[in-house]
């Protein structure tokens, strides 16, 4: 089968192979109620061909925003983006048919089977499952077994994984995430993340959004996004690199207890419960200042303490960069 | 442990849709006070669980008491001495903050007076003095949670049932709400949460995980991460929940 040169409206050739970048935004902005609501802030990012990128922010960052702009589904009021070289406006059609798309709440046809789903949208693309099985075999054996069970009686992992198979079954360069793991369970979440890093080795580009903190490290670079714009994009790795101060895990047996104490020492700069640690940052660092702490809080009869020093997490960084 | 010290007493409690048992043989006591993590996968038997302990669905068989109530013959009093508060329903969008207080605190039986000053410490500890008459679907969700949580508290629960109540805020947002939680059970409330955050059940006295209707689990963060030799609860819940066959 001839692959079908992609050009955009003004007839020049677009070979995506001329360029590395799999997606580009410059100064994306959304807005909403007449410009009341400023949903996305002048946001700009590149992302790599064949990079797993994620955008991380709670509710209401923007991300459902962005990912329906690179989609193609609203229109920006300024900036511009492309995605595989084409533009999100004028080569919308193009973008369509080449980008897969997995929505943040379960969009499949519920009282359709998993096969017939999965047909639909091949249907659609001008495709057969046949064509592209070998790109979706590993996700979708998972949920063979129920290949007649209507869609909407799947449980929420399954969902997911019906999801995945139709937004790659037309071999899309660009693979599009919206919070694919929200509302979840933790085995499933951890499942679907391995079925992302497979599908990278396979070449294609990939934007996942999500809330969850501990699933940027899992990405090759991420965007921190809150409030519509950009905190900081950069690999996981580095974003850790740039939190300014020295980071002290403390537990004791009553945490509630530890918490206030903590919070009512004047040197305290920072302190957030993290599981059964609380971090604490100061506002300036001595070499006295771990064992005046000890001090306090042992003044203060707390039992079983433990104070250590740790390397933040992304987490860590976001609260930073939010507070 | 005597009768007023324990708040959920759950014995051998089942519930059966035909040949499909939802919760399966479920024992667990809950003291006053505690922070109770209730655990598990999606399709695991959680809100089946919950749904009998809050009075709303009658068990198959085995038995329980709430508040000190009897889940088949007092649901009204269990209602009544409960707060609840979940992820999918929490106040009406298209009343203000003022009628979303004065219309809960009335389904809660307060007086006239009691709702007036109840309502009124409620909304200066949460510094909404200013936004009384705006629509409750105007405020960002973190903001909905927080007063969520605080409508469930108006009228003093013994036991407050939180039904994954933080979901997708930003982690500060996460943690404000979960002081709000450490406030409430240190001034004696008895806290009952289901979560999907693995740091949020660490933040629990004690946690349970259910698998395929049952309860596999049930011991402090501290104890169940030593019996699984490993330092994080993700990996705990990991463990137990991967076997499990109700994720299809």
């Amino acid at each position: 089968m001839t692959r079908t040169e992609i050009v955009n409206t003004t007839g020049q050739s677009m070979d995506s192979k001329m360029t590395s970048v799999g997606v580009r935004c410059k100064s994306l902005t959304k807005t909403y109620q007449k410009g009341g609501v400023k949903a996305v802030d002048h946001v700009s990012f590149e992302i790599e061909k064949g990079e797993l990128f994620g955008l991380i922010g709670p509710d209401g960052a923007g991300k459902t925003s962005i990912f329906r702009m690179l989609t193609t589904l609203l229109l920006p009021d300024e900036g511009s983006a492309e995605v595989d070289g084409l533009d999100i406006v004028k080569d919308y059609k193009a973008i369509r048919s080449t980008v897969g798309y997995m929505p943040g709440r379960f969009s499949l046809y519920q009282d359709l089977t998993v096969e017939e789903n999965l047909t639909f949208f091949a249907t659609l693309f001008n495709t057969t499952i046949e064509a592209n099985y070998d790109l979706i075999k590993d996700i979708y054996v998972q949920i063979e077994p129920f290949k007649t069970r209507r869609a909407g009686k799947l449980s929420g992992g399954m969902k997911q994984k019906l999801a995945l198979c139709c937004a790659l079954i037309h071999k899309p360069t660009v693979l599009f995430l919206d919070e694919p793991t929200t509302g979840v369970d933790v085995v499933s979440r951890k499942e679907f993340w391995e079925m992302l890093q497979r599908l990278k080795e396979q070449g294609i580009t990939i934007l996942v959004s999500t809330p969850y903190m501990d699933e940027a490290t899992l990405c090759d670079r991420i965007a921190l996004i809150q409030n519509g714009k950009i905190l900081s994009i950069d690999s996981p790795a580095n974003i850790i690199t740039t939190f300014p101060e020295k980071l002290y895990a403390v537990k004791a047996a009553d945490i509630y207890q530890l918490l206030k104490d903590i919070r009512a020492y004047e040197t305290v700069k920072s302190c957030f419960a993290f599981g059964e640690y609380l971090h604490v940052t100061f506002k300036e660092q001595t070499i006295d200042t771990e064992t005046d702490l000890h001090h306090y809080l042992v003044s203060k009869n707390h039992e079983a303490l433990e104070i250590k020093k740790i390397d933040p997490t992304i987490e860590d960084c976001f609260i930073r960069l939010i507070s | 442990m005597s009768d007023n010290q324990t708040a959920i007493s759950a014995n051998h409690l089942t519930k059966r849709f035909g040949d499909f048992i939802a919760a399966n043989d479920i024992t667990f006591d809950v003291k006053q006070g505690e922070i109770f993590g209730f655990l598990g996968a999606n399709g695991a038997g959680k809100t089946t669980a919950m749904r009998m302990l809050c009075g709303l669905s009658r068990p198959t068989s085995g038995t329980s008491t709430v508040a000190g109530f009897d889940v088949y013959k007092q649901t009204e009093l269990i209602k009544k001495n409960i707060g609840y508060m979940s992820q999918k329903f929490s106040l009406y969008e298209d009343l203000t903050i003022s009628e979303n207080i004065r219309f809960f605190g009335g389904i809660y039986g307060l007086s006239n007076a009691q709702l007036k000053e109840k309502g009124e410490i409620l909304i200066a500890d949460l510094g909404l003095e200013n936004q009384t008459k705006k629509l409750v679907g105007e405020l960002p969700l973190g903001w909905k949670q927080k007063l969520s949580f605080s409508v469930a508290m108006l009228h003093h629960p013994k036991i407050v049932f939180l039904d994954e109540p933080t979901g997708g805020v930003d982690p500060v947002t996460r943690r404000q709400f979960w002081d709000l939680i450490y406030a409430a059970a240190n001034s004696g409330t008895t806290i009952f949460v289901t979560t999907h955050y693995m740091d949020e059940a660490e933040y629990c006295n004690r946690i349970s995980i259910m698998v395929d209707g049952k309860i596999e689990a049930l011991d402090s963060p501290a104890n169940l991460k030593k019996q699984f030799k490993t330092d994080s609860m993700d990996d705990v819940f990991y463990e137990l929940a991967r076997g499990a066959k109700r994720g299809e």
